[in-house]
């Protein structure tokens, strides 16, 4: 790290309030979202708990889960991480406050509008882009708010280089914007209702480069920057290899956003796509694996410390997850391995070893170091932080193990042909019923990891409160810590 | 650091790191590529949909019931994409081809199957037996985990609303004549009518304007013109599984 030596300098005074909103939002956000996950795992194993009315069924429920899971949980600790490291990266205040609050209330004021708009049944009807267009609209210009104050603060910058965290920063910034206006672009039918200038095979081809993209560039860039500024902060030991951050950061950049159709595999897609889909998908883990070295080895020489330092822990787990579901991605692009998973609870189990594991354990190590520096008092309690780890640990297994076998399951039973040549199972639901004591064991293992973080948000909640009444910007007890 | 001082000559950290403009465009060209390379020939090279010859848009009953389906989020447990493998074949019927979504905005592939493929659900079974399903998905597949839709049976359709959608999807490619958008009352209720007809015969009794009679329209719909089109040769013809 190129920085540690300059960091120690007079701090300029940085706009820490706007990290601390973001830091609440996410915590605040991120109960919810794992709430309502928690509901429709319910709705699954027990369809009563669908309630009997519009706006609580898993139809409309599930995109509310994803949207605040993905959009709010994860976007408020990027956008909370991104405003805390860049201004000590680049040593300077963001450039304007009134576009970061701006950026704060206009994300915030879209969530509230997904939160209210999807139990309505308002939806376009793309899996992770079913927000109305009105709050597409809303989105693309918080955005413009929030990259014009991005690019502001790195060119009014007090150091010449831009470290590796500020370059997985900017493919966030830069990115995004352009999977959703593409993917958003729709004729309105009512202020409500909208439809997508994209038909049949050409809108799922532009919808999946967006989903997988979103998965590339939102759950992935943007953390990945985190784990590059944070990790070797927590660790105290430098970043492994700066060659490596090169070669896998524009290796990544450059293969993820090609993945995208290993999404339509075996569809009407035109088979030079599907291709092309999977052999980048499967050249993606040579960058993702780049990056997972990178994380694990900087902390050559720390190891001790992960038996005793709660932070370390969720950094290890969340960087071994990163590396597994980046190689089990590939692996479920390979045509083959496709045509078995897809449809079936194994993606789900794929997407929450990344969800869970990588973006959920790299939040909460990033939440635990962050808040005692933010607040000035060192976390109420301790103890519950390792507790927290373990529940969070076992309630990823019980999670994706479950899915796997649930997805197998289905998978092969949906395929199975008895001697005679015809389906083993014709009636689709006595398959569901076997998925049944599958589903259970998910909600067991989601309510340990959302027992996890509401142990933490009270963690905080103690901690905030018990903190002293803040003076000024830069504390002076925090110098040592910057 | 020892190792970065060594490298600390490259064009990477001399010149590229030092400056932002360049590293956001190297940036932007990066992201660009693949994306321009996959969807771009869709357009230019035809390899997007074309319609089979027989594949015809929805009728405006239907795409008030497509509306519907949207809205419950039925994609989400449901898809609407027949893989070309012999158990799909057996299990749902023929596989997709491009050009039966020619006119489907927004896509409704689905990525997930909680519940079983809809695309040829179109005609399998009878009216009466979806009005029940929605009704009560148990009171005709015991153990299903599909909630109930009762609401479907009192909540009414609205025609200024399904003439905005029906305009909108012409503006966005679906071929919709004036005449089509100007019959869209009378259409509406001579469709609903001849379900609710239907629905009596088998002693159901509702009204031709509630959601549950368009949402039938639109399941009945589902993959008959294209199972048509692929039974006289289009699409490289039927397939036996």
């Amino acid at each position: 790290m190129q920085y540690t030596a300059q960091r120690t300098a007079t701090a300029p005074a940085y706009d820490d309030d706007v990290v601390r909103m973001f830091v609440i939002a996410t915590i605040t956000w991120g109960v919810v979202g794992m709430l309502v996950g928690v509901i429709i795992a319910l709705q699954l194993a027990w369809w009563p708990a669908n309630l009997g009315l519009p706006y609580t069924t898993f139809g409309r429920l599930r995109p509310l889960h994803t949207n605040a899971v993905i959009f709010a949980f994860t976007g408020n600790i990027c956008f909370a991480g991104i405003y805390y490291s860049m201004q000590r990266l680049l040593k300077t205040r963001m450039w304007n406050d009134t576009l970061s609050r701006l950026h704060f209330w206009g994300w915030q004021a879209i969530i509230v509008s997904a939160a209210i708009t999807l139990p309505l049944g308002l939806t376009q009807g793309k899996e992770y882009a079913e927000l109305i267009w009105p709050i597409d609209v809303a989105i693309t210009i918080v955005w413009v708010i929030f990259g014009l104050n991005f690019f502001g603060t790195i060119a009014i910058r007090k150091v010449e280089h831009l470290y590796v965290a500020i370059w997985f920063y900017m493919s966030f910034v830069i990115t995004i914007p352009v999977l959703h206006i593409v993917n958003s672009l729709a004729v309105p039918a009512t202020f409500l209702r909208s439809y997508p200038v994209y038909g049949g095979m050409t809108d799922a081809l532009v919808q999946w480069w967006y989903g997988h993209n979103a998965v590339g560039f939102f759950l992935t860039t943007p953390l990945l920057g985190l784990m590059y500024y944070f990790l070797p902060r927590a660790a105290e030991r430098p970043v492994y290899s700066y060659r490596l951050s090169i070669v896998h950061f524009w290796a990544l950049v450059f293969l993820y956003i090609w993945a995208g159709p290993h999404h339509l595999l075996y569809s009407a897609l035109p088979e030079w796509a599907q291709t092309l889909g999977m052999v980048f998908s499967i050249m993606l883990i040579a960058p993702s694996w780049g990056g997972m070295l990178n994380g694990l080895l900087t902390l050559r020489g720390a190891w001790d410390r992960v038996r005793t330092d709660p932070i370390l822990k969720f950094y290890v787990v969340a960087v071994s997850f990163y590396g597994m579901s980046t190689f089990e991605g590939p692996m479920m692009s390979i045509r083959a391995v496709n045509a078995l998973s897809h449809y079936t609870n194994w993606t789900i189990g794929h997407v929450h070893s990344g969800a869970l594991g990588w973006v959920g354990m790299l939040t909460f190590g990033t939440l635990y170091w962050l808040i005692p520096r933010l607040w000035n008092q060192s976390l109420a309690k301790p103890s519950w932080a390792t507790t927290h780890f373990w529940l969070a640990t076992i309630g990823i297994v019980l999670y994706t193990v479950s899915m796997w076998a649930a997805g197998l399951t289905e998978g092969l039973e949906w395929r199975a042909v008895d001697s005679a040549g015809q389906l083993k199972y014709p009636n689709f639901v006595d398959i569901v019923h076997q998925l049944s004591p599958f589903y259970w064991l998910r909600l067991l293992g989601g309510l340990m990891y959302l027992a996890g973080a509401i142990m933490m948000a009270w963690n905080f909640i103690l901690t905030i409160r018990s903190a002293p009444a803040r003076t000024g910007e830069a504390s002076p007890a925090l110098a040592g810590a910057h | 650091m020892s190792a970065t001082q060594k490298q600390g000559d490259g064009f990477h950290r001399r010149v590229l790191e030092r400056k932002l403009g360049m590293f956001a465009v190297a940036t932007t060209i990066a992201i660009a590529i693949g994306g321009i390379v996959e969807i771009v020939p869709m357009f230019t090279v035809g390899a997007g949909p074309a319609p089979l010859a027989g594949v015809k848009p929805y009728t405006p009953l239907e795409v008030a019931g497509r509306d519907i389906y949207i809205r419950e989020g039925c994609y989400v447990c449901h898809s609407q994409m027949i893989r070309p493998m012999r158990a799909e074949l057996l299990r749902y019927g023929e596989w997709s081809r491009s050009g039966e979504y020619a006119y489907e905005h927004p896509f409704q592939l689905g990525s997930r199957r909680i519940g079983p493929d809809l695309q040829r659900v179109g005609g399998k079974y009878p009216d009466g037996w979806h009005y029940e399903h929605m009704r009560d998905p148990r009171s005709i597949t015991p153990g299903s985990v599909m909630p109930s839709y009762a609401w479907l049976l009192q909540n009414r359709i609205d025609p200024a609303d399904i003439a905005a959608s029906v305009r909108a999807l012409r503006k966005v490619g679906v071929p919709y004549t004036d005449a089509d958008v100007s019959g869209i009352p009378a259409q509406l209720a001579a469709e609903g009518k001849a379900i609710v007809d239907r629905l009596a015969a088998g002693n159901i009794r509702t009204e031709p304007d509630r959601e549950i009679v368009a949402l039938i329209a639109y399941l009945q719909r589902l993959g008959r013109d294209g199972k048509a089109a692929i039974a006289a040769g289009q699409g490289g013809g039927p397939s036996t599984p």
